[in-house]
């Protein structure tokens, strides 16, 4: 008796995702009926636009454009960050120093770094990139350098013990220990960054996502806005299942 | 033969009043094995950390062996394992690139570590933590063993068990070490020469060799018989224990 209670919540727990997502397009499909209006298009009306540009090769075109530039810009932001982070949580005069440059670049908004890049070095792919990746730099920075403000002293000293190299103590010491924080550095940049990009292609590309949209809301072509935007928040939970899933459970794998 | 030679002229914490250790001086010939004891707070650890080299703000000379960069193995109070990486690749790291396993195989026999070598930390006991300590210490081939009470916080069997396989390890491939404790039985069963230290200034109160031959380390009675001679002979080291 008891097992079937335990089998019986297992089994409706498993089904949850799919019935909230039911649920969803139900609520959906109910509303755009009630509203009967190009406002709110319907799912499959939705769904029907979706395929079209799927099978017309121009989603993933734009998709893939934004996609590369997505990649792009989050390795540079990535890289750069944790250089500059580890280096500032390990030296705390430089970090007295820069402290102050992170806190203004942290707050200068998103518009104003693209439309500024955009001015000086032109509606260039560079220029695009460029202030994505300034966009995204002090975030990465300030989560990595409270990462290394927390590394394990006594590990560190066992390894100039035993005279571990830079690279080995890097590699074997610190980054083990950085590896959550740059696990929340990747899953806050990426959710950061697409936005961003879409801002910018929006405002100085004459492709993607961001372009695309564009475009659409001149048209009022609500049905093609929203298929994309399916497209793109499978694209990234995608990413999260496949890239950075197993990434977690890799690095883990030590754990009690 | 000397192994290392300690001369500390001065070392002061920052704003510190006094010296936590001043004029101290000491000796060991090359596989003496040397206890040190003296009360929680007379600066062993710093004395340890400068040694060791991790420490480099005093005034003095620490020379050990002949080379420049002398090879030490630190068997801190906490074993100081990394947690996401196996045994084996704990011991594995330490060691040059080009080692033969077999090296790292006798010891893991001798410590009786074979069977959890592909295991991480924390899937091990504190007991057997320590042990993969010890292993990791002497698998460098070190000019110098540094043990900083390496076996507090251990129940007692357990705590006599890894002692003996240390010392068994010690027989089999002698080093010099430099062992710190304020357990009198424990210094007396492992060393050569007990040295025993009290604090501000750090200085030596007495030095004492341990008659009690090599082979008679396990017994009890013999032990405990030079135990009651020293308190007896030297009332000075009572409060330090």
């Amino acid at each position: 008796m008891k097992l079937t209670k335990i089998r019986t919540g297992l089994s409706l727990a498993h089904f949850y995702p799919a019935l909230s997502i039911a649920a969803l397009l139900a609520l959906w499909q109910g509303l755009a009926v009630l509203i009967n209006n190009y406002t709110l298009p319907s799912p499959i009306a939705v769904a029907t636009v979706l395929w079209n540009d799927c099978l017309s090769g121009e989603l993933p075109y734009h998709l893939g454009v934004t996609l590369l530039r997505l990649v792009v810009s989050f390795s540079i932001a990535m890289c750069l960050g944790c250089a500059i982070g580890i280096s500032l949580g390990r030296n705390s005069k430089l970090n007295a120093f820069f402290d102050h440059w992170l806190v203004i670049f942290l707050n200068i908004p998103a518009l104003v770094t693209i439309i500024l890049c955009y001015v000086w070095f032109g509606l260039v792919e560079s220029a695009a990139i460029l202030a994505v990746v300034i966009n995204k730099l002090p975030n990465v920075i300030v989560t990595i350098r409270e990462g290394t403000r927390t590394l394990d002293q006594d590990l560190l000293e066992m390894a100039r013990c035993y005279q571990f190299s830079k690279s080995k103590t890097l590699r074997h010491v610190i980054w083990p220990q950085l590896h959550p924080f740059v696990m929340a550095a990747t899953r806050s940049g990426l959710a950061l960054i697409w936005k961003i990009i879409l801002v910018v292609e929006l405002l100085g590309r004459s492709n993607g996502m961001g372009y695309q949209l564009h475009m659409f809301f001149q048209l009022f072509d609500v049905a093609s806005i929203l298929a994309y935007t399916i497209a793109f928040v499978v694209v990234i939970q995608l990413l999260e299942l496949v890239v950075l899933k197993p990434l977690d459970k890799k690095a883990l794998r030590w754990r009690r | 033969m000397t192994a290392m030679h300690i001369n500390i002229q001065n070392k002061t914490y920052p704003k510190a009043t006094a010296p936590t250790i001043a004029d101290f001086k000491l000796s060991l010939k090359a596989n003496e094995f040397v206890c040190l004891v003296g009360a929680s707070g007379c600066g062993k650890t710093t004395l340890l950390n400068i040694i060791a080299n991790l420490d480099k703000k005093f005034q003095g000379e620490i020379v050990i062996g002949t080379q420049q960069h002398p090879k030490i193995g630190y068997i801190f109070q906490n074993p100081r394992l990394l947690p996401w990486r196996t045994v084996r690749e704990n011991i594995d790291l330490v060691m040059e690139q080009d080692h033969s396993p077999a090296v790292i195989n006798a010891l893991l026999d001798t410590m009786q570590l074979t069977e959890v070598q592909h295991s991480y930390p924390e899937q091990l006991s504190l007991g057997m933590s320590r042990r993969v300590s010890i292993i990791r210490a002497f698998a460098i081939d070190p000019d110098l063993l540094i043990m900083d009470e390496p076996f507090v916080s251990l129940d007692p069997p357990t705590a006599r068990q890894i002692r003996s396989h240390l010392y068994n390890l010690w027989q089999q491939r002698p080093h010099t070490v430099l062992f710190v404790t304020h357990d009198l039985r424990e210094a007396i069963a492992l060393a050569d020469r007990l040295i025993f230290l009290s604090a501000g200034p750090m200085r030596v109160v007495s030095e004492i060799p341990v008659p009690i031959s090599r082979n008679e380390r396990d017994d009890e009675t013999a032990i405990e018989l030079f135990r009651q001679q020293l308190l007896q002979n030297y009332p000075e080291i009572k409060g330090l224990l």
